[in-house]
């Protein structure tokens, strides 16, 4: 049995790194990994609770959370295809046509 | 008859004024001429037939209210458009009607060269409208949109050659002085409606003497600030300057609006409001005075005015102000009587100026008239019954009411007054006199080009010129002295005038004072007349003597005063000052400075805030991860 800490350590570290590529990766496809990486990091926390407090609950979270990066990644992926036929780039510090 | 049909009477001429403006010039001169008499006419035949049937009725009952619908209800307050026919509203509606459409029909003569012919009887029918609402109403508030519906008209009226700047000017000023008086007016309602919880005259006359204490402040206020309002509309002391500047409107307008019917709404009011006044004696004997000093000063102006419109402009307010002077007597009846002979003669005095007018294209100085009696028979026929009538000559209407105000203001005790009006009633003599001689006698002084034009007006205008004079004979017979129990016009409008609950003693003179008083009021007015026939006919040397004997004195009448340049100089000007200062300082540093400076400021902070907004997703992100972190130190300390 691997001890809790052990678990939620993992977590914290695959989060940090997800964190850390969205913040300095360029490539949108990169920055959305990375979010995946998040949300995957965040997945294991919940497995990791439910199963130290022997409840369900966390494993359904987990569920839910897939589906929702699954749809997103979905509509993501759309977004940057757009993207690369109108700018033919998908390099995010190339559009900041936001700025104000 | 089961209806007397008051609303009908209004309701004709606004008909006329929407059928005008719908039609517009598919009418033509001829339809526009027919639309507006035939309105008018027509409700005189209605306003004629109501009056029969309310004379039809037993003395108590003479009072028809006839409730149309109720405009709005606030609470227990509620103003309804609803008419009421009294004799007194009586009297007024018939005069209206019956002198309006006779200046109407004389109209259609006196415009027929006017481009603008149809705008000028659609104001015409307007004014109609509104006067009829004021004389009709059975409440203050339905009165006091008349009231404003006249003034519109006057000020439309005036105005109405809008391309003359003088015209232009002086309608301006006839609507910014009314503006004054009806604010006072609305003030003096204001106070009764809190007062008396109404507006309505029943009502207000039936709480008036149970919530005001006799002779307090509050009453005394009111009545004031509604004499005010009167002082406005009925061009007395201190706003008359706008009716001899009124002159600038077409004649038949000065007959009809600024003498026969609308300057006379002050009176009606005041007439209307007797209850209130008789409760005041304070404001009574402001009213009396005010009445009596105008009546004098304007007779002075008139003496050395050589415009012909201006002259009877002058004596217009002259004539008000015994009508003022009346009612400040408690002499109320008398008052209205003089409304109506007032109507006849003057109405005929500016219609026959009109004439005169007309005949000399467009000429308006007296001093290049004269010698016009052959050219102009019709005209000076009956433009002399009407000096007469006017001067206060015996058998003319005016005469006899002019001689009841002045009897009455003696009976009361006002000797002074009385005194002020025997003196005026010599300088309308006079000056009326002046008139008629430097316009029909004499040797013509006319120039070439008028003279070359010079003829007698069409039938259209000398029809209704006769009528009047018929009326300016016979209009004071209803009003004969030395009947007992009061004469015809005083009994007919004693169910109104006499119905408040506070009674003021009745004066009764003796018959010997009462011959006197007539025979000093013909005295003078013979004195008068034969004055002005000697200095401006017979040896016209006496005038040119006399002018230039007291040329100071001279100078201070032709320049009336200088009210208007007093005025100007303690009114106009400081406000015009005040606005300029208003408008620089007020509104373009601090008012504008408020707006632009919460623009700026605006400004200035989004271009530092915008400066967060690079663009960069990656930026946005960076921000995300730092507040997630501020968030989690924050809840893990």
């Amino acid at each position: 049995m691997i001890p809790l800490s052990w678990l939620i350590a993992l977590s914290a570290v695959v989060f940090a790194i997800g964190v850390v590529g969205v913040l300095v990766r360029r490539n949108a496809l990169v920055i959305f990994m990375s979010i995946e990486l998040m949300l995957n990091a965040a997945n294991l926390a919940f497995v990791a609770f439910a199963n130290q407090m022997k409840s369900l609950d966390g494993q359904v979270f987990v569920f839910f959370v897939m589906t929702v990066a699954a749809a997103e990644v979905a509509i993501g992926l759309a977004i940057i295809v757009h993207l690369f036929r109108l700018r033919e780039t998908v390099f995010v510090d190339e559009i900041h046509l936001l700025k104000g | 008859m089961r209806l007397p049909l008051l609303w009908i009477i209004p309701a004709l001429p606004l008909a006329a004024v929407l059928l005008n403006l719908v039609l517009g010039d598919r009418l033509g001169k001829r339809g526009s001429a027919w639309l507006a008499c035939g309105s008018v006419i027509a409700a005189f035949g209605f306003a004629l037939r109501a009056v029969l049937h309310l004379a039809g009725l037993p003395e108590a009952e003479r009072h028809v209210i006839e409730f149309a619908w109720t405009w709005m209800r606030v609470g227990d307050f509620s103003a309804d458009v609803s008419f009421l026919l009294d004799p007194l509203s009586a009297v007024m509606v018939l005069v209206v009607t019956g002198v309006g459409s006779l200046i109407h029909v004389y109209a259609t003569g006196y415009m027929s060269h006017d481009p603008s012919f149809r705008r000028f009887f659609l104001y015409l029918n307007l004014f109609m409208f509104a006067m009829l609402t004021l004389v009709l109403a059975d409440n203050y508030l339905l009165l006091f949109v008349g009231w404003e519906g006249v003034g519109l008209c006057s000020y439309l009226l005036i105005g109405f050659w809008y391309e003359r700047p003088s015209a232009a000017e002086a309608g301006k000023k006839a609507f910014i002085v009314n503006r004054i008086g009806d604010f006072g007016f609305m003030l003096g309602a204001f106070m009764l409606v809190t007062a008396t919880g109404s507006l309505n005259f029943d009502r207000v006359f039936a709480a008036a003497p149970h919530v005001f204490v006799a002779g307090g402040a509050a009453i005394t206020l009111a009545a004031l600030l509604m004499f005010l309002g009167a002082t406005g509309k009925s061009a007395q002391i201190p706003l008359f300057t706008w009716l001899p500047d009124a002159m600038e409107g077409p004649t038949p307008v000065s007959a009809l609006i600024h003498a026969a019917t609308m300057v006379t709404a002050g009176v009606y009011m005041l007439a209307r409001s007797h209850v209130l006044f008789e409760l005041s004696p304070v404001a009574m004997e402001v009213v009396a005075v005010i009445g009596a000093a105008t009546a004098l000063m304007a007779a002075t102006i008139g003496l050395a005015q050589n415009d012909i419109k201006r002259v009877l402009a002058y004596s217009t307010v002259s004539q008000l102000g015994y009508m003022f002077m009346a009612c400040g007597v408690g002499a109320f009846g008398a008052g209205i009587f003089h409304v109506m002979t007032h109507a006849f003669f003057k109405a005929l005095l500016f219609l026959g100026a009109g004439s005169v007018i007309h005949a000399l294209s467009d000429e308006q100085d007296m001093r290049r008239m004269g010698g016009l009696a052959p050219k102009l028979p019709w005209t000076h026929a009956t433009m002399a019954v009407a000096t007469l009538a006017i001067a206060g000559v015996p058998f003319f209407s005016g005469f006899f009411s002019k001689d009841e105000i002045l009897a009455d203001a003696f009976a009361s005790g006002h000797y002074g007054i009385w005194a002020v009006g025997i003196v005026g009633a010599a300088l309308t003599a006079f000056y009326m006199t002046r008139l008629y001689v430097l316009t029909f006698r004499g040797a013509p002084r006319l120039s070439h080009e008028a003279e070359h034009h010079l003829h007698e007006s069409p039938p259209s205008m000398i029809a209704p010129l006769v009528v009047l004079a018929v009326l300016s004979v016979v209009g004071g017979y209803v009003g004969m002295p030395f009947q007992e129990g009061g004469h015809a016009f005083a009994r007919w409008l004693r169910p109104v005038l006499e119905a408040g609950d506070v009674v003021v003693p009745h004066h009764e003179l003796s018959h010997g004072a009462e011959w006197a008083l007539l025979l000093v009021s013909v005295v003078v007015a013979l004195l008068g007349i034969g004055g002005a026939l000697q200095a401006y006919l017979a040896s016209p040397g006496i005038a040119t003597a006399l002018r230039e004997r007291f040329a100071g004195a001279h100078r201070l009448l032709e320049n009336k005063y200088w009210v208007d340049e007093v005025y100007d100089a303690i009114v106009v000007r400081p406000f015009m000052a005040a606005s300029q200062w208003l408008w620089r300082v007020w509104d373009s540093l601090v008012v504008d400075g408020l707006v632009n400076g919460v623009g700026y400021t605006l400004e200035l902070g989004s271009g530092m805030l915008k400066l967060v907004q690079t663009g960069f997703v990656g930026t946005y992100a960076l921000w995300i991860a730092l507040g997630v972190i501020a968030l989690v130190l924050h809840f893990t300390r």
